[in-house]
This record gives structure tokens, sequence and C-alpha cells, in this order.
């Protein structure tokens, strides 16, 4: 186990392939949160009959598996339209909106729990609807959805390990280049293993802190 | 734009070889769930044991299966294990994989559930006469399904989902896996993958509002 053909080159690479594990995950997080935030207040907002058509589109992205999301998008934007995009800008495209459909059913969920009266009071003393949104509804719904949000950010980041199939290479992608060249699996499957531990267990730690924290009881 | 001619017979023509492939992607995902079921069921049991060393092994399996990427564990089943002299088939490494997955997860669903039923009913169960078994096997468990039932479903469509991973391990059976044969053959990319993701909607769709239709059927008051 300790006499390994691991070199700092190849440590070089696989921390390249973490970087890219991390470039497109914060990417496709802030984007999909971005319009999720929209998506989930549009929902709200119109009521179920109007918004059947993108509550429709976002149970597709939840329903279907991201590595055939990804294959479907690489062909239609590259065979079909015959855009020249790279895999990283596929690979964002629909992580950001995979993310975006999860997280408008959290943003929605968040803005269900703040009680009606409360939003009522704030109208009634002159707030206007988006002074309600950003002073009343905005800190109470954070509440109830920022552990939920940890959590997806979290599994989009262990979701990202997908994106090989549109020819990026991040983690885990570099960590099977380097398995099929030094036939050691085991080491290199650990390592690979360890890195997204350590980033995803602290912080998914740290969600349910908050959510024991801020919940009501 | 348009220069591209859709050739949806071509697709269609193997959807045969398609739904048998769905059929495989069940057979995984419906596998994995009960197994899965099974070993949360034990690894919960492990947690409240109070004896250390059990209860480190049902902690650590749940953060691990939690903390790191489906991908990497099913890797894990199949090269990781291969390189202690264990070679498993695609079909078992999935398998495993998954199982592996979905018992980490639905330990953790079931912890949860447990929180919400009141300690009172293990108390009266063992007052009427109930072992601590027999209070946890007869009283507390039923209760802890019924809680948990929501997130199985989920859980059972993330299997679903998941069972596309194999193919990464060989695997040529289950539904991405036949398409993918398929694309090599016909290079109809778009059009058998879309194909695909409709019998994953549908097949996603079946589950979770049948399990709506079960859990009202089952649940009611």
């Amino acid at each position: 186990m300790f006499d390994t053909a691991l070199t700092a080159a190849d440590f070089a690479f696989l921390a390249r392939g973490a970087g890219m594990t991390i470039v497109v995950t914060l990417i496709s997080v802030i984007a999909g949160t971005i319009l999720g935030i929209v998506f989930g207040v549009f929902r709200y907002q119109v009521g179920p009959i109007w918004a059947a058509p993108l509550t429709f589109v976002l149970d597709v992205f939840r329903s279907i598996p991201l590595l055939i999301q990804l294959v479907l998008a690489n062909a239609f934007l590259g065979t079909i339209l015959r855009l020249n995009m790279s895999g990283f800008t596929v690979a964002c495209i629909i992580l950001s909106l995979y993310t975006a459909a999860f997280c408008a059913e959290i943003v929605r969920g968040g803005i269900e729990a703040v009680p009606m009266t409360t939003r009522r009071a704030a109208r009634s003393l002159g707030m206007t609807w988006g002074q309600d949104m950003r002073s009343i509804v905005l800190p109470l719904a954070t509440r109830v959805a920022l552990p939920s949000w940890i959590g997806l950010a979290l599994g989009v980041m262990k979701d990202s390990a997908l994106v090989y199939i549109v020819q990026v290479t991040e983690l885990l992608k570099s960590t099977q280049i380097l398995i099929t060249r030094l036939q050691e699996p085991l080491l290199l499957l650990m390592i690979c293993g360890a890195f997204y531990f350590v980033i995803s267990f602290p912080l998914a730690r740290f969600g349910g802190y908050l959510e024991k924290r801020w919940s009501n009881d | 734009m348009f220069n591209y001619t859709f050739q949806w017979k071509q697709a269609l023509a193997r959807l045969p070889q398609m739904l048998d492939g769905a059929l495989v992607t069940m057979q995984i995902a419906v596998l994995s769930m009960v197994i899965g079921i099974l070993l949360a069921i034990l690894l919960t049991m492990f947690r409240l044991s109070g004896i250390r060393v059990l209860s480190a092994v049902s902690k650590t399996w749940v953060e691990i299966a939690r903390n790191t990427p489906a991908l990497f564990q099913i890797y894990m089943a199949h090269f990781g294990l291969g390189s202690f002299g264990i070679h498993l088939s695609p079909f078992a490494s999935i398998l495993l994989g998954i199982t592996f997955n979905n018992a980490g997860y639905l330990t953790e669903n079931f912890r949860g559930a447990l929180k919400a039923i009141p300690d009172t009913q293990a108390r009266a169960a063992r007052s009427l006469g109930f072992g601590q078994g027999g209070a946890f096997r007869y009283v507390v468990l039923p209760q802890m399904l019924r809680i948990a039932f929501l997130p199985m479903t989920n859980q059972m469509v993330w299997a679903i989902l998941m069972t596309s991973l194999g193919v990464t391990v060989g695997m040529n059976t289950d539904l991405y896996g036949v398409t993918q044969g398929l694309n090599a053959l016909t290079f109809r990319t778009f059009e058998l993958f879309a194909l695909a993701a409709v019998i994953f909607y549908l097949i996603t769709k079946t589950i979770t509002l049948g399990a709506r239709l079960i859990a009202t059927r089952l649940f009611r008051y």
C-alpha cells in the first residue's frame, strides 16, 4: 500500500479535477439558486393553475436521471442547434437548471411556511408587496429554507461527478483516469472520497445544527 | 438553424429493447430498495442499541453514504472491492452501490421518524407486557415506517435515477445501458435518449402517484 506510483504531478492532476468540481458546483449553485428563487416566487404568486407549465418542466428535471439530461442537452445544443458550446458550458447550464428545479420547491416551501396573518399584518401596516417580501417573508422563510438549501448545494456537488459525460474532467473522472494508468483503485478512490467527504460532512453537520436551532419547537 | 432531420421511427423501433431495459432498471431499484430498507432497520436498531461499536458502524455508514457521490460508491463497489480480489459483475456492483446509498439515507430518515414517535408509546407497550424486541417490532416499527413512507418513496425515485450510473461500470442491460448500446449502433443520440427520458419520467411518475394512492389507503385514521 505504501509503495505507490503516485507522483506529485498526479496529485496536481487530481487537484485540477477537484478545482473543476468546485468551479462547476459554485457556478451552478449560484445561478440555480437565483433562478430557483425567481421560479419559486413566481409559482407561489400566480397560483397552481397558471404555474402548471413551469411546474411540469421543473418536475421533468427532477424525474429524469442527470446523466440523460446532460446527454440530451449536449446532443440538442451540439448536433441539432449546432452551437459550438464547450462541455463545461453545457454542464453548467444543465446543473443550474437542475439546481433551480429543486431550489424552487424549497423556496415555495419557505414562503408557504410564513403565516398568512403575519403577511396580512405587514400589508395592513402599509407595506408594499416588495417591502413585505423583503422585510417579512425573506427573513422568516430563510430560517425554514436554509438547512434544505445547504443539503441541495451539497447534493449538487455530489451530482457534479456526472458531468464527465460531457467531457468535463472533474475530480472523479481524473481519479478514474489515474486508476486506468496506475492500477491502484483503492488508494485513489480513498483520496477522491476523502475530498468529497471533507467538504460535505462539515457543511451537512452545520445544516443539521441550523435546522435544530431554528426549528420552532 | 434546423439542419437536422429527426428520425423518431428509428428510435421507436427500438422501444421493445428499451422496455426490457426498463424492466432491469426496475429490478435493480426494487431489489436495492428492499435490501436497503432491511439494512436501514438493522442500522437504526444498531444506533439505538447503545452498544458503542454497533452505533459507530451505523454512524459511519450513514455519513459515508450521505457525504460522497453515489457514483463514487458504485466505483468503490466495482473497482475498490476489485483490489481486494472480489470481482463483482456490473449488476452486482450497481446493486451493491445503490443499496449502500439507500441504506444510509433511509437510516437517517428512520431516525428522524423515530424522533417523532413519543417515548410513551414504547413504554406503554412495555407495560402491556411486550419485551424490548416486541415493543419495537409491533409498536414502534409500524409507526416509524408510516412516518417514513414519503421519504421512502423519494428514495425509491432516487434509486431508479441512480441505476443510470451503472453504465460507468459496464452495465449494458438496464435502460440507460441499452440506450447507450443502441446509440453506438445508430447514432440517433437525441431521439434515443429523449425516448429513454420519457420512459424514466413515466416510471418515476407512476411510482410517486402510486405511492400517494397507497398512502391514502393505508394511512387513513
